[in-house]
């Protein structure tokens, strides 16, 4: 039962998978966290048509199932997009910066008006005072949130799988047919958690690392 | 993007209507299940892990922290396509989707309801103790009953998540509604993007009402 004979023959695909969800995950990562910053500043503006279509954006995006985005491009054959990586990488870049989105909004507004007010009396510029001031005390407070957000995007890469895309599960299910069924998913099990674990041990670090408390230990 | 004409009239076909209809149903189905077995089971490992018995607190623990990074697509395939070799149990392809999602967010409902816990000062714990109630008095009539303001919300949107990811049920051929959808415009290409938004507004309509809800829920346990 406890076959693990096809971590030799299957190395090179579930290195491919293991490799495939990295890099999804890492490129999705980035790309969520500029458009979810972005869309976070579109959500504070004083504009109008800013304000509203971020609202939009961020209700669309966490209220439609991440694999009905996937649909669209896979299927749907949306603007075209061939390569698997990215039919991935969007929508799942799509779908997280939504959430960011509302967690870095969430940030910025636990931070006092006073630091506001403040540098405005320091005559620091509207962008200085945001890059300077506000975001740096947002941050420490969106680490935690953010963190779990970064962890449901490796997890959400997955979704691949679905669409033959070539990332761990992908291959997980085809190694699996043809060999031990339990130690491969064992095996997947211990991969996924080799990207998850370090991730959460690292913001929980960043965590300890940023704040205001005094260290323990 | 713009390549071949769309048809918007298949949709509102009585013959579409229906299969998108029971696939709606088949969705709910499984979302309602889900969410209760998983609130039952999230809410006792929550408890386990909060409480000072330390062997269950440890177990729950690791079961939380494991299923918690692993994709639930996997547990799905992993539970459809397991369990029949186990061979006394014969799971339908509905109540193995049901059990896989309830395995997942009974570990991501636990985490809530610990933090929850968590959230209440520890001085109402020692107060009931010191009034001369048991721990489980103090946890059932003072501890709870204030950690649900801060458990609520995150409830909401975490059964809003598992309303998505029932999509994922794709995967073992479940018949909900996108399944159902993508049936459909298997046989009829030029419906497929009309089919696909249609599938997009009625799970956009569903979350959104209930995270206003949640949205609402929550200003009211605040004030």
């Amino acid at each position: 039962m406890w076959d693990f004979t096809f971590l030799n023959t299957f190395k090179d695909q579930l290195l491919q998978g293991f490799f495939m969800t990295l890099g999804v995950s890492i490129v999705a990562l980035i790309l969520s966290f500029f458009f979810g910053v972005v869309i976070a500043g579109l959500r504070m503006s004083r504009f109008w048509l800013f304000k509203t279509f971020s609202y939009y954006y961020i209700e669309f995006f966490r209220n439609t199932p991440l694999f009905i985005l996937v649909c669209f491009f896979y299927y749907g054959n949306l603007f075209g997009l061939q390569s698997k990586f990215w039919i991935g990488t969007i929508p799942l870049a799509l779908y997280t910066s939504a959430y960011i989105a509302e967690i870095v909004k969430a940030g910025i507004d636990s931070v006092p008006t006073g630091q506001f007010e403040a540098a405005k009396a320091y005559g620091l510029t509207y962008f200085q005072t945001m890059i300077f001031i506000v975001l740096p005390q947002a941050f420490r407070y969106i680490l935690p949130a953010l963190g779990s957000q970064f962890i449901n995007l490796v997890k959400n890469s997955s979704i691949l799988a679905l669409i033959a895309g070539g990332d761990l599960l992908y291959f997980t299910e085809v190694i699996s047919s043809e060999a031990a069924f339990l130690p491969v998913y064992v095996t997947t099990t211990l991969l996924y958690l080799l990207i998850t674990v370090p991730l959460s041990r690292g913001v929980n670090f960043l965590e300890r690392y940023f704040s205001l408390k005094p260290k323990s230990r | 993007m713009f390549d071949y004409n769309y048809d918007f009239s298949f949709v509102f076909q009585p013959s579409t209507l229906r299969a998108l209809w029971a696939g709606l149903l088949v969705t709910l189905n499984v979302a309602f299940w889900s969410i209760v077995f998983s609130f039952i089971l999230g809410a006792f490992l929550g408890l386990l892990r909060f409480t000072k018995l330390r062997f269950f607190s440890r177990l729950a623990t690791i079961y939380i922290e494991t299923i918690r990074n692993l994709p639930l697509l996997m547990i799905i395939l992993f539970v459809y396509f397991y369990i029949p070799n186990i061979g006394f149990l014969r799971l339908s392809i509905g109540s193995s989707v049901i059990l896989s999602m309830t395995i997942f967010t009974s570990a991501l409902v636990a985490e809530i309801v610990r933090s929850g816990l968590n959230s209440v000062p520890a001085g109402q714990m020692e107060a009931a103790l010191a009034q001369g109630m048991t721990y489980t008095q103090a946890l059932r009539l003072v501890v709870i009953p204030q950690s649900f303001r801060n458990i609520i919300p995150p409830l909401v949107s975490q059964f809003v998540s598992l309303i998505k990811d029932t999509t994922l049920g794709v995967a073992i051929s479940l018949p909900e509604l996108l399944h159902n959808a993508q049936q459909l415009y298997n046989i009829k290409f030029a419906a497929q993007i009309p089919l696909l938004l249609t599938v997009t507004l009625i799970y956009v309509v569903i979350n959104y009402t209930l995270s206003l809800l949640g949205r609402h829920l929550e200003r009211r346990l605040q004030g």
